[in-house]
């Protein structure tokens, strides 16, 4: 798990962009959008389209991302439960 | 009609001229065949958040217009107008690659909204909060007389008092290997001096933004008048005198009137006879200086010229390294532009010191 969580914040930092931002400074629990790391609606997008690709998981429902991306801890529990690759 | 004028000018480009307070005085030297851009530090004009999205074209676009709204001294403009030959070539490879590599799924959104020719333009309204009139206007080597066209009629015509045009191109991996491939690009390596005898063919390509802010209100800082500017798709070469001709005589002058002209050279054994043929015949008797060996080429590197042309009458001074020939001018007042890319869309820029 811990190994998936450090995965997901490279993951993060590289496809959205975060040139200033490192992987120490993204804490598991850390609010992915408002007032933790400041996402928008395009990352949203752009994190869905990871899910997909890279494990295996399609969200039927891009609603279901503003849970699922609350926070690196959430996004890798649900990761764990759901993937297929 | 009002009379129009070009209050303020930017450039980022392969050498260091966004540095307003220098006039080609630090020369960088290059021995290559495709130059980049000499940036500027992007992070002092644009926050994080927004710049994080923004490939190298959409950050020189935006930076380059903020120097020129800051040199002008204003907020906003009544319009925004912009000319880009190829667009966004950074962002439109990677969502076209994102395409075949993954045989047309899990394609995101970011690289497609930043594709598209209109983002520079979109970004720096988005900036300033700007929601007047807002265009990009895309025709190969004339995109940036296009806008500037756009915009001259604007203000003539009072539909606006100050706007903001320019031209922007980037380099893109691939598109520069497919120019590669097609003889477009210098098959060796020059250096500065090289440029214009280095008898091949082909061009050294570049990248860089290049802003002005037009206006019909004139102030003490203004650089110059813009008093015509005309293109042409296609030119015979043996037509050209006689267009440049006309073009003076219908802004009643005539060549011997003209104080400088700035030619577009790139050192292409194949067309750069066109600007030759001037320089020998209706020129040769007047001041010839060029830039594209300092520069390099794309689609709107004449608005480079259009910079070069409105230092040189603000300041009255000629870089020595801008000098075609030896022809001494006693003051610099009007100027032509000429520019051409590989025999097709010529274009005439006259400007006039206010």
């Amino acid at each position: 798990m811990s190994e998936l969580k450090e995965e997901l914040k490279a993951k993060i930092i590289e496809q959205l962009n975060l040139e200033d931002v490192s992987v120490e400074e993204i804490a598991d629990d850390d609010a992915l959008f408002g007032d933790g790391l400041g996402l928008d609606s395009i990352d949203a997008l752009e994190l869905i389209v990871m899910l997909d690709k890279d494990y295996g998981i399609r969200l039927s429902d891009p609603k279901e991302g503003r849970k699922i991306f609350e926070s690196v801890q959430v996004m890798a529990d649900y990761i764990e439960a759901n993937r297929t690759k | 009609m009002k009379k129009v004028y070009i209050n303020s000018i930017a450039s980022i480009s392969p050498q260091k001229t966004f540095e307003s307070a220098s006039f080609l005085d630090d020369i960088i030297e290059y021995n290559d065949n495709v130059i980049p851009a000499f940036d500027p530090n992007y992070k002092e004009h644009i926050p994080p958040a927004a710049a994080r999205r923004m490939a190298k074209g959409i950050k020189m676009g935006v930076v380059a217009s903020k120097l020129a709204m800051e040199e002008a001294g204003i907020e906003t403009v009544d319009a925004i107008i912009t000319g880009t030959g190829m667009g966004c070539m950074i962002d439109s490879e990677k969502f076209v690659s994102a395409i075949i590599d993954n045989n047309e799924q899990y394609l995101t959104p970011t690289s497609f909204i930043q594709s598209t020719h209109n983002t520079v333009a979109g970004q720096i309204a988005l900036g300033m909060e700007c929601k007047a009139y807002n265009f990009t206007y895309v025709h190969s080597a004339i995109s940036f007389e296009s806008a500037l066209i756009d915009a001259k009629m604007q203000l003539e015509n009072n539909e606006a008092n100050n706007i903001l045009v320019g031209g922007v191109e980037e380099l893109g991996a691939h598109t520069t290997n497919v120019h590669r491939v097609i003889n477009h690009v210098k098959p060796e390596p020059v250096t500065i001096s090289e440029v214009l005898n280095s008898n091949t063919e082909g061009a050294v390509f570049s990248e860089g933004a290049n802003f002005f802010v037009v206006s019909n209100d004139k102030k003490d800082s203004s650089y110059a008048e813009l008093l015509a500017v005309e293109t042409y798709n296609t030119l015979q070469k043996d037509k050209l005198s006689e267009t440049i001709k006309n073009f003076l005589e219908e802004n009643n002058l005539k060549p011997e009137d003209l104080d400088l002209v700035v030619l577009g050279n790139n050192g292409d054994v194949d067309f750069d006879g066109y600007y030759n043929q001037l320089s020998e015949n209706i020129f040769k008797n007047t001041k010839q200086v060029y830039y594209k060996h300092l520069v390099g080429e794309n689609n709107t590197v004449s608005a480079f010229g259009v910079w070069l042309a409105s230092k040189i009458i603000k300041t009255q001074q000629i870089p020595a390294i801008v000098n075609l020939n030896d022809i001494e001018s006693a003051e610099t007042n009007i100027v032509l532009c000429y520019n051409q890319y590989r025999g097709e869309n010529h274009s005439l820029v006259l400007l006039k010191k206010c």
